[in-house]
């Protein structure tokens, strides 16, 4: 299988209060919304290879809820769950985001996530769009890719600020 | 009164476009003003706002010469930022490189399923 596009995922910040993710498959789109949406096959990507997979729940209708967990390689646990707002299948999903390890978010301040299929030639571009209730809950959420936690982000966040002061 | 760089200012200064554009266009060296405005395509006042915002957190620098202002990246300030997004462009890559794994499979058994029909 040769490729000269990237494969790497890409992400970039629109706006103050938006993350957008973009990536290309090798594969049709109703593929790429099945791995998306059946728990089965979400169990087998989801954890990104940095942990085990506890619990995929997912209840595919308008209003129905999802709840994935996974246990890290260091123990942590991390959870996430919300709600499906909009279901188009094979082209579009929109849900809540909500992450467990803080209070929850105040009804109207959820993260939302739009998920959207596009296929060309076989091949399928997904468009990840988080959009979140202010700036700092983006920036937090950035922080979470970080790799070993949240205080590597928060000294990072220090160091930033004495650079740029 | 010139506000204080805060993280936030910086993601800010960082994240839109056409700012990203003109520190993409700085990566490559010093340019002066009416470079940045011709490669942009943009008018003056605007192309100065946005490097204004880009000095106000760090981003880049500016010297005189003669008549000119040349304005360059300063990449070291940049780089926590970069590393930011970098590492949580990491957490995506690497779970959909474990995507591509089961979209592999999903396609191998529908070739199958359509051979046995």
């Amino acid at each position: 299988m040769s490729t000269t596009s990237s494969h790497s995922a890409t992400v970039t910040l629109p706006s103050d209060e938006e993350i957008l993710i973009t990536r290309e498959f090798d594969a049709p789109k109703h593929l790429v919304y099945r791995a998306y949406t059946e728990p089965e096959l979400v169990r087998q990507w989801w954890h990104a290879r940095r942990g085990t997979m506890t619990v995929v729940e997912i209840d595919l209708r308008v209003g129905g809820e999802w709840r994935y967990a996974m246990v890290a390689d260091g123990g942590q646990e991390v959870a996430f769950h919300g709600t499906y707002r909009e279901i188009v299948p094979d082209e579009r999903l929109v849900t809540t985001e909500i992450f467990e390890g803080v209070p929850a978010p105040e009804p109207g301040q959820e993260v939302i996530d739009t998920a959207t299929f596009a296929e060309v030639d076989g091949r399928t571009r997904l468009t990840l769009l988080v959009a979140c209730p202010s700036r700092e809950v983006r920036d937090m959420i950035v922080a979470s890719g970080m790799e070993d936690g949240l205080q590597d982000a928060l000294d990072l966040l220090d160091e930033l600020t004495v650079t740029l002061r | 009164m010139a506000r204080a760089a805060t993280t936030a200012d910086a993601f800010n200064a960082v994240a839109e476009p056409r700012r990203r554009q003109i520190l993409d266009l700085l990566a490559g060296g010093e340019r002066p003003v009416n470079d940045l405005v011709r490669l942009l395509g943009l008018a003056q006042p605007q192309v100065s706002k946005h490097l204004r915002v880009l000095r106000e957190v760090g981003a880049v620098d500016v010297r005189e010469e003669g008549r000119q202002r040349l304005y360059s990246l300063n990449g070291p300030a940049l780089k926590p930022i970069h590393d930011w997004v970098k590492a949580y462009e990491r957490l995506w890559t690497e779970r959909f490189d474990a995507l591509d794994l089961v979209l592999d499979e999903l396609g191998r058994k529908e070739e199958d399923d359509e051979h046995h029909e």
